[in-house]
């Protein structure tokens, strides 16, 4: 696969480091000097920019929080005044004030930069007609893929998000190559395509570079076969750019490449806040190396990874997290225990003829913790074999015990009763503290 | 080629640089751009072994640099041409050239330099035509292509340039820039400080911005030159230097 800034995404990592270090004091005096924000916390800690003399001293600096962006909703956390910022995007607001962020001209063109090095890594070229089906709006992703896409060349066609039916009528008259999109977008076309009976032949799609939600092995596979393409994930967050901090090399899949040249990351304790060494699993921080609208220092993403500095036999020597299966906030306390729903995803993909949609529900009765899982699998299991319908029933049940320590009652239910969601969080229903009501969605 | 890491430099119990790191990588034209008294000089200086930083690091191929006395960074292949040029103006500009050679040992010294002397003049042709002349008569712009070529007898891998246009007419500063950008098909790498922020960019690949002794911005000259607050800061509004519009 090509690598589209090889000088970069090849670099020794000791000569990686020193820019890393250059990038790092200069954002640090540049928020020091004009984020007041910024200049209060450092005050606070009796810190000085010239504290930060190696990368190890990132930890002195003071993390951020997604309450800090939203207190300074919209403009305070800006470094620059407004008339510097060619673009401003936001998060959804679904769970309050949307974040907001904005991007300078520099900003923009490190923006494409790092996303076309994600498409490429992805294996599109400018030889793909790539297809935009995130939706065109304030989010970052469909403008993210948009700009990448057209810097490395490609033929660009933003459907935006809509109707599998159309998605797929595009990709047929458009010959589409490249599909960019949410996972439940993918399998949602992937499906439709299995149900209209459009034959495979009839497409050109090679790649798919999926994003901006969690999404499992098990449905990376569904969509890979649906479709007859090779599908990579990428790691998009709005809060510090969208899409672009991270993606998969096609040949490998074995973690998301992350653009240290413009993020640096740390793993941390969620709970702690103490940093991790490479491989240990915890919440990824991400300090932003370039941004100049609005540089942001140690932010808690609450996603859960790990990061590997290993070079890749891909020849990229840019450090890997692992996929993001799962947020701080989406684990869940069931009778003491810690489960989150990857967790469960995970259990679910290893018992053979259980499909991967699933709903947790949890309850509370006269006191005690009820919980309820339950699981699409194809029709023929349901109306078939009743031995074999109690013995996949009892095996479920087992592992979630015996893996998780979770005690649930497993209920088999027909295939898309349940279906993809954009979000894992949406597959639980919490009734224990709102009656009846549903977890927050996605944002 | 160099790194400069975290250096702190002091003049008495005044710090001039606060934790300032850089690096220049073989073959590249790098600018240090901020306005005066932002340690631009300061950092050339712990760079040639006139200053010392009191923490941090300065490593040349490999080697540390930090502590060693000029002489001894010469010889490591580092040169400055300094602010204000500091000829001999009693001498004529060809002894000025070979002065600039004098480290090297005897034996050495005759075949090498005579090539040299031939790659600056080809460089700068009117120190041929002046090479009798005395030092102190030429003009500001061939004094100061005087204090490159002498820089460049002494067969630098990394030169370091302390404001080459100030002072001079435009037409003399144009040469000197020009002449700075040929440096790079030589294979020779630049440290270039100059006030002339814009004719700084144009002939740099990459560039630092200082201010009170830190680094605040760093990136490729294009980047910089889009940069509203540099523009604003170091380049003026609808600010064109005299020597562009000839």
């Amino acid at each position: 696969m090509p690598i589209w800034n090889p000088r970069i995404e090849r670099m020794p990592r000791t000569e990686l480091e020193q820019l890393q270090l250059e990038r790092l004091q200069a954002t640090v005096n540049r928020v020091w000097e004009s984020v007041p924000f910024y200049r209060r916390r450092f005050e606070e800690l009796g810190l000085m920019p010239e504290h930060i003399r190696s990368l190890e001293d990132l930890r002195l600096l003071p993390l951020t929080v997604k309450e800090d962006l939203r207190s300074g909703y919209p403009y305070d956390l800006f470094a620059l005044p407004l008339r510097e910022v060619v673009r401003i995007h936001a998060s959804s607001g679904a769970t309050g004030l949307p974040t907001v962020v904005g991007y300078t001209r520099n900003d923009l063109r490190n923006w494409s930069e790092l996303v076309a090095r994600v498409l490429s890594a992805g294996g599109a070229t400018k030889e793909d007609v790539i297809q935009i089906s995130f939706s065109y709006g304030l989010l970052t992703d469909a403008f993210g893929f948009h700009q990448g896409a057209e810097e490395i060349g490609a033929s660009v066609i933003p459907v935006s998000a809509g109707a599998p039916e159309q998605q797929i009528k595009m990709m047929r008259d458009f010959r589409t190559t490249a599909l960019a999109g949410t996972p439940a977008n993918a399998l949602r076309i992937a499906e439709a395509l299995e149900e209209l009976r459009v034959p495979r032949s009839s497409l050109h799609l090679r790649w798919g570079m999926f994003g901006s939600a969690p999404w499992p092995e098990s449905v990376r596979a569904r969509i890979e076969s649906l479709l007859g393409i090779s599908a990579t994930d990428n790691y998009a967050i709005s809060e510090v750019m969208g899409p672009g901090v991270s993606g998969e090399c096609e040949e490998h899949k074995s973690g998301l490449h992350i653009n240290e040249d413009h993020f640096l990351c740390e793993v941390v304790d969620p709970d702690s806040g103490e940093v991790l060494p490479p491989g240990e699993t915890g919440e990824l921080v991400i300090t932003t190396l370039t941004k100049e609208a609005i540089p942001i220092l140690r932010y808690r993403t609450r996603d859960l990874t790990s990061v590997d500095v290993r070079p890749c036999p891909c020849g990229r020597t840019l450090a890997r997290m692992a996929r993001v299966f799962s947020r701080t906030d989406d684990m869940l306390i069931i009778g003491g225990v810690k489960v989150f729903p990857a967790q469960i995803e995970h259990v679910l993909m290893q018992v053979e003829g259980v499909e991967p949609d699933y709903r947790l529900i949890v309850d509370q009765v006269g006191g005690m913790e009820r919980v309820e899982v339950q699981v699409e699998v194809p029709a023929a299991l349901l109306t078939g074999d009743v031995g074999r319908l109690l013995r996949v029933q009892n095996l479920l049940r087992e592992r979630l015990q015996n893996d998780l320590g979770l005690s649930a009652e497993v209920k088999l239910v027909e295939s898309r009763k349940i279906g993809p969601v954009e979000h894992p969080s949406q597959r639980i229903v919490d009734r224990r503290r709102t009656e009846g009501g549903e977890r927050r969605g996605t944002e | 080629m160099l790194t400069l890491t975290s250096a702190d430099v002091y003049y008495g119990n005044v710090q001039a640089l606060k934790g300032v790191s850089l690096h220049i990588n073989e073959g590249e034209i790098v600018a240090l751009i901020g306005a005066n008294g932002a340690g631009k000089t300061t950092t050339l200086r712990a760079i040639s072994g006139l200053l010392s930083p009191r923490r941090g690091k300065v490593i040349f191929n490999g080697k540390a640099v930090g502590g060693l006395p000029p002489e001894a960074v010469v010889r490591m292949g580092i040169s400055q041409v300094p602010e204000n040029r500091r000829l001999f103006g009693a001498l004529s500009v060809r002894d000025n050239l070979l002065l600039g050679g004098y480290h090297l040992a005897w034996r050495e010294k005759r075949a090498k330099l005579r090539g040299d002397l031939e790659r600056v003049y080809d460089l700068f042709p009117v120190l041929r035509e002046r090479a009798q002349q005395l030092a102190g008569t030429l003009s500001g712009g061939e004094q100061q292509m005087l204090a490159i070529g002498r820089a460049l007898t002494s067969r630098p891998l990394l030169l370091l340039l302390d404001e080459p246009s100030l002072g001079l007419a435009p037409r003399a500063a144009r040469a000197i820039f020009d002449a700075i950008a040929q440096f790079r098909q030589q294979g020779l790498t630049v440290l270039l400080v100059e006030q002339n922020a814009r004719a700084a960019l144009q002939i740099a690949d990459r560039a630092y911005v200082l201010e009170t002794g830190r680094v605040v911005m760093e990136g490729s000259s294009q980047e910089l030159l889009n940069q509203k607050e540099v523009q604003r800061a170091y380049l003026g509004r609808g600010y064109r230097q005299v020597w562009e519009e000839e």
